[in-house]
């Protein structure tokens, strides 16, 4: 693969491995933005090649080619926008289409074709701005030398050229203008003269999606084609001891029974003569190492390797055990938090479409770059022959960027749940030390949880042994940065249960804890759970500015209706800093949650109107995980399997959501997943004001 | 058709007729990404054996915007409330089901009759809104 267009910080290494999979680096740190913040890094890189983002109709018809998957974070309307700041569109003649996987395409902080990150608007940034500038100067160049007027008198309106009197749209201008020598430098708009860029902007793909003409994965239909379900082992590793087929192949429909990698696969006409297939298979299964896992176990052992020390230390400074001792208070918690499914609306499913030499997917990715690897290997053919076809993602939340693919055509929700690649089972234990103040002097955290980098194909992104997605939120937060005494360390111990990245990754538990603790230590310095932060965050002017307007937002500090209270948190993730004030009741052990009231810092906001969606959508994410999530196991087994045992939130449970933009000049950053984190750990906080029950396990239940 | 009798709605719309509007969540009537109209109430078309809809009407998202776009999807629109977009046919389909059945609902009619619709993408705030807005369009009609 090339790396042409990628910067030196950030570059790809693929390899094939014996074991059949992509051996992946990203050489870009844990924050890659961080990375880049006071670079130059619109001056710095090569300009895109145009060609592959844009297409001019002699109609005049605009196509904006997308290198990131539409999963609901609105990237197919926000990318437009930044093309768009740049070249007037007319937005009537405007297509929008998901790129075909090439090296053009890769991601600009991480060097694959990939969506992840919250990175989407942030690392496009420059990008799809500069797409639109060359396009532009490309158009008015033309203009100029068909009508002979000077280019500085010609304009890109709504989508023509005008001078004066005279006007060609686009497409009138596009063949001249593309035989024209590209721009070698292009100078993007400023912020001052911004027209689209910080202006809400509804969704493009909304009438697509309400009427049912928007194409999923699982909406691909073509003649001959067949449905395969996978039987996979009930326990993680478990093999297939022996199987009998015949009475599935007695299933009207069912075509074939093949044993596969992971299992045993029904393949059949439609869906359900492959659901009634797979239900009459006769297999035994060896169990293996997995056939005795049990999550309470697993909690009390984590509980146990938290006592011991020899974990990698991922942040270390000063002597956290002397200044311990002569602290004035000393606060000690723990904290057990579940492995969680992703459980994205719509089930995982690809079909495939094998011919001589070509091999044609079809499917809802996150991870294109890392499905094409496998996919060569598989059929034998280069990965150029291998043609990904994005479809929109029914729900991604990190499920859908999974490093081993196994391109089944389709999966039940009873898969999904049952299919691993969980959010990691993480066990936290803190002790902090006060001064007379009530400020931390020393800080020791030990976090267990497993790594699902180490000994993955994202390996490459593990620095000094450090897996920055198990301690990002502890590691790097700002409220550790002050304290002078400190060490943050993290056992990854292994299991065959299959973890992955979860909407905001290590900071869906990190903020759980280091925001609960927070309202832990106010309480033990006698301060008001804003007052007390203010002062922790003094320096941290972003942390700051969004955990003001939330508090002054939401009334912190005013009467409420009797029987309400409010719960805080600030957490800052994907380079952006979320500050969120939950309004809770709660009624014989019932906890409601009435108003959540955000602010968010993510720098530019490309698309207003996005930002609020994604905040709206974050709340519920963190409430669902907050109040009903978990997956747990017993003898081997995971006990969920479908909705109604792993509950998302519902209508009737939805709070009231507020969202509160802090203005900002600063380049976009996450806002996908941000959003996630604070939501836990207000809701908690709020019920210790309620109760006064401390909560340190998720999902909360009151005692 | 010639489908098995068990063969729930579902599976015969989307892989017989290709009408892949209605989609498939969670197959035991736990989420209504499924919701079709019988008549004019909402079903569950992944646990309806087809034999059971017998020789009555049903309605998927595409016979609703059959012509023009209905008015549940103008308000869906205007409230800018999908997101990944998989489980809004089925909203859709449930919202209209409820207007016809009540021109003017309450949040409480609108909790009961929604909240058997998941979205994972957590878009019930302007679901709530838009099924007002769309009742507001459709008033005085029943």
């Amino acid at each position: 693969m090339s790396a042409s267009g990628i910067d030196r910080r950030t570059f790809l290494r693929a390899s094939a491995q014996a074991a059949g999979g992509l051996t992946i680096a990203f050489y870009a740190g844990p924050l890659p933005l961080r990375a880049q913040e006071g670079a130059p890094a619109a001056a710095a890189r090569p300009l895109p090649d145009p060609n592959a983002f844009l297409r001019i109709a002699a109609d005049g018809t605009v196509t904006v080619v997308l290198a990131h998957s539409e999963m609901g974070q609105g990237m197919w309307t926000g990318l437009v926008m930044l093309l768009a700041e740049e070249l007037d569109l007319d937005w009537s003649k405007l297509k929008v289409e998901h790129a075909p996987v090439a090296a053009a395409y890769a991601h600009p902080f991480f060097g694959i074709q990939m969506t992840g990150g919250s990175t989407s608007i942030a690392s496009e940034f420059d990008r799809y701005r500069q797409v639109g500038a060359m396009a532009r100067t490309l158009l008015i160049q033309a203009a100029s030398q068909k009508w002979n007027v000077p280019a500085a008198d010609c304009r890109a309106l709504k989508g023509e050229v005008v001078a004066a009197a005279r006007h060609a749209g686009y497409g009138e201008l596009a063949a001249a203008a593309a035989a024209l020598p590209r721009p070698t430098q292009v100078t993007l708009a400023p912020p001052s003269s911004w027209t689209v860029i910080g202006t809400p902007h509804k969704r493009l793909d909304s009438a697509a999606k309400v009427t049912g003409r928007a194409d999923f994965g699982m909406d691909v239909h073509f003649p001959g084609l067949h449905t395969a379900l996978v039987a996979r082992s009930p326990y993680f590793g478990g093999k297939v001891k022996r199987f009998d087929g015949a009475a599935a192949l007695k299933v009207r429909g069912v075509k074939a029974v093949v044993q596969v990698p992971s299992g045993i696969a029904v393949v059949a006409e439609n869906f359900w003569a492959a659901k009634l297939g797979r239900a009459a298979l006769d297999v035994e299964w060896d169990p293996g190492d997995g056939g005795t896992i049990d999550t309470t176990e697993m909690a009390r052992s984590y509980r146990a390797l938290a006592a011991q020390p020899g974990g990698v230390k991922a942040k270390a400074a000063g002597d956290p055990v002397a200044a311990m001792k002569t602290a004035s208070k000393v606060v000690e918690a723990e904290y057990d938090l579940p492995y969680l499914a992703h459980a994205p609306m719509e089930p995982l499913n690809c079909t495939v479409r094998i011919t001589a030499d070509k091999c044609e997917i079809w499917t809802g990715t996150q991870l294109q770059t890392v499905d094409q690897g496998p996919a060569a290997q598989i059929t034998g053919l280069r990965p150029e022959q291998v043609e990904i076809h994005t479809q929109f993602l029914g729900g991604g939340f990190g499920r859908r960027a999974t490093p081993t693919s196994d391109f089944v055509r389709e999966g039940t929700r009873e898969d999904d749940i049952h299919g691993g690649y969980y959010r990691p089972q993480y066990f936290h234990k803190v002790k902090v030390g006060l001064d007379a103040k009530g400020a931390p002097v020393a800080w020791q955290h030990t976090l267990v949880g497993q790594s699902f980098l180490i000994g993955t194909p994202f390996e490459g992104m593990v620095k000094n042994g450090v897996d920055p997605t198990a301690v990002e939120g502890v590691f790097d937060s700002a409220y550790l940065a002050d304290v002078p005494n400190h060490l943050v360390e993290h056992h990854a111990p292994k299991s065959p249960v299959t973890t992955l990245w979860w909407r905001s990754v290590g900071h869906s538990h990190s903020g759980f804890v280091m925001e609960t603790l927070m309202d832990e230590l106010a309480k033990a310095a006698g301060q008001d759970p804003l007052a007390y932060r203010r002062a922790r965050l003094a320096k941290h002017p972003r942390h700051l500015g969004a955990l003001e307007l939330a508090a002054a937002k939401a009334g912190w500090g005013t009467p409420l209706p009797r029987g309400r209270f409010h719960g805080l948190a600030v957490h800052e993730s994907f380079n952006s800093y979320v500050a969120q004030v939950a309004e809770v009741s709660v009624d014989r052990g019932a906890i409601r949650v009435h108003r959540v009231v955000c602010a968010i810092d993510c720098g530019t906001a490309v698309n207003p109107a996005g930002v609020v969606a994604q905040l709206e959508s974050a709340v519920v994410f963190g409430l669902s995980a907050a109040l009903h999530g978990e997956i747990t196991l017993r003898q081997g087994r995971v006990q969920q399997s479908n909705f109604h045992d792993y509950r998302p939130l519902r209508l009737h449970e939805m709070p009231v959501v507020e969202v509160h933009i802090v203005p900002s000049t600063e380049r976009p950053s996450g806002v996908g997943e941000p959003g996630v984190p604070p939501v836990a750990p207000a809701v908690a906080n709020a019920v210790f004001a309620a109760t006064g029950q401390r909560l340190r396990r998720l999902p909360l239940r009151l005692a | 058709m010639d489908v098995p009798e068990d063969m729930p709605l579902l599976w015969v719309l989307r892989d017989v007729l290709s009408l892949t509007g209605t989609k498939f969540g969670c197959g035991m009537a736990q989420c209504g990404a499924c919701t079709v109209h019988i008549g004019d109430g909402p079903v569950r078309s992944c646990v309806l054996p087809v034999s059971a809809v017998g020789d009555r009407a049903v309605t998927t998202i595409e016979g609703l915007s059959a012509g023009a776009v209905h008015p549940v999807q103008q308000a869906w629109i205007d409230e800018d409330v999908v997101q990944c977009g998989y489980c809004q046919p089925g909203q859709v389909m449930a919202a209209a089901a409820l207007l016809k059945a009540k021109a003017q609902p309450t949040d409480a009619d609108i909790d009961a009759a929604l909240s058997a619709n998941l979205c994972r993408c957590g878009t019930y705030q302007r679901i709530r809104a838009a099924v007002h807005r769309a009742a507001g369009q459709t008033g005085g009609r029943s």
